[in-house]
């Protein structure tokens, strides 16, 4: 016997991305949909900046009240789906393997690239430096938007927390800024996505074959089983 | 290295399975169709979507909502520390007078007449007899300089004190195991805060702001102030406290806030 039996088995074709991560995605979609929506009814009722009102056919809620239910109803789909996917992604290697290496030298390529408009998409299984950069970025500010959030609940039950960034108002800035970067990675992600629909139809069906068990743990990348 | 094939499973059936229920059920099966299931699924994302058509007051999407703004009432209720202080501020940074606040405009509000203003006591109380202005004053007061944190989004540090709350139950015989604490006030608002928040070193009847009586606009002669919840739970104008283990809805959360509306 050449190898163990349970490992050759394993080494069978997969989805790029599983249907425990399509469903997740969209999971998500709806969430931070609902998250970016209703956050802007709350926004409205107190600005932080007085030239910046979101009108209300861009809100969720007829009235304040109806934007906090549908944002403390949100909150439990964004973060549960949050933690099973950054579970998933970590104990599956996804990200390690995704998002890891980003190398100085692949991001000036990447932005070369972009700016000659040379940049491939043909393949979908691989990451350029600059989607690792934004993917880890959004995940970031994801867990930023979350802690601050919390802290907004919460300033005085989780007032170590809440101290931490200075005044009350500063929370609701930083939560504030961190949706701000996810709009601002939604318009690219979307723009993105519609450009190539190939990778937009892949979140939905699964998209390409790729060999191996991808996301299985410690399974390494794009290693096709040789005869 | 080379691939072996999969060996059959011990768990294969011997014989094929029985396939005259499909032809049996037919009609059925034609039925239920992935395209079908995707297509409901599409919609109903897709009516999320129509923010310009609001669904938030429709009925069944009101119970969905009001039904998870309850559970994370109980999910604050776990997270409350009884004995945990908020942030005081110094006397410097207080805000004077303080923000003005309430669901009618401040030229609307009625002031109480505070000579023959009395405090009512209700429900679950020993000693249930009325209180005057004067003889709340004569009670010790306990200042606390704290954060205002009001649902919309502002904020500022006030300066209030009064008899705290606590020590005003044990006083009076309030059956401190009681759930519930009402307060209706002159205003025709009633808003309720639970047992625990109201035993909170805290939650004070405030009499003063920034060491003078409360003034007519934030609740003059007596008003609550804790530490631990929003600004609309602390009522103004109070006319009478009662202590209860009946949940009924209060001003706001019959408006779909929040009634825990803890910070």
């Amino acid at each position: 016997m050449s190898a163990p039996p349970v490992k050759s088995l394993a080494r069978k074709e997969r989805h790029l991305h599983p249907p425990v991560l399509r469903i997740m995605h969209w999971t998500n979609a709806v969430a931070i949909f609902i998250m970016i929506g209703s956050g802007w009814k709350i926004y409205d009722d107190d600005v932080i900046f007085g030239w910046l009102h979101f009108p209300d056919f861009l809100t969720i809620g007829k009235w304040a009240q109806h934007g906090l239910q549908w944002h403390f109803f949100g909150m439990w789909i964004f973060v549960l789906n949050g933690f099973a996917y950054l579970a998933y992604g970590i104990a599956t290697g996804r990200f390690r393997r995704k998002l890891f290496p980003i190398s100085a030298r692949d991001i000036l390529a990447t932005v070369g690239d972009t700016l000659r408009f040379r940049l491939g998409h043909d393949d979908l299984t691989h990451y350029n430096a600059v989607q690792k950069i934004l993917y880890l970025g959004v995940i970031l500010i994801g867990i930023l938007i979350v802690i601050s959030g919390l802290a907004l609940w919460k300033p005085v039950q989780f007032s170590e927390l809440a101290s931490l960034f200075g005044s009350f108002q500063n929370i609701r800035l930083v939560h504030f800024l961190c949706m701000s970067a996810i709009v601002g990675f939604l318009l690219v992600h979307i723009a993105l996505a519609l450009l190539v629909p190939k990778s937009l139809v892949a979140m939905i069906t699964g998209g390409p074959f790729v060999a191996g068990a991808p996301d299985a743990a410690g399974a390494p990348a794009k290693i096709k089983a040789t005869p | 290295m080379s691939l072996r094939t999969p060996t059959p499973s011990v768990f294969r059936p011997k014989r094929p399975i029985d396939q005259s229920v499909l032809s049996q059920s037919r009609g059925l099966l034609d039925g239920i169709n992935r395209r079908g299931v995707l297509r409901g699924a599409i919609s109903l994302g897709a009516l999320t979507l129509l923010t310009g058509c609001d669904v938030t007051e429709e009925e069944p999407v009101q119970k969905v909502l009001r039904a998870v703004s309850s559970w994370n009432d109980g999910v604050q209720a776990t997270l409350f520390r009884p004995n945990h202080l908020a942030p005081t501020f110094s006397a410097a940074q207080v805000v004077k007078p303080p923000r003005f606040n309430a669901h009618f405009d401040v030229e609307d509000v009625k002031p109480v007449d505070g000579t023959s203003w009395k405090l009512e006591l209700a429900g679950r109380i020993g000693d249930r007899r009325p209180w005057t202005a004067q003889q709340l004053y004569g009670l010790p007061e306990q200042e606390i300089i704290i954060r205002h944190v009001c649902v919309e989004g502002w904020d500022y540090v006030g300066q209030w004190s009064g008899p705290n709350l606590r020590n005003f139950f044990q006083r009076i015989g309030a059956d401190l195991t009681a759930k519930y604490v009402y307060f209706h006030c002159a205003d025709d608002y009633t808003e309720s805060i639970d047992m625990e928040t109201a035993l909170h070193p805290q939650t004070i009847l405030a009499t003063r702001y920034a060491n003078d009586i409360i003034t007519d606009p934030f609740g003059y002669p007596l008003r609550l102030r804790t530490s631990t919840k929003l600004g609309y739970k602390n009522a103004k104008w109070i006319r009478a406290i009662e202590v209860t283990n009946t949940f009924t809805e209060t001003f706001w959360s019959k408006q779909g806030f929040n009634w825990f509306a803890g910070i």
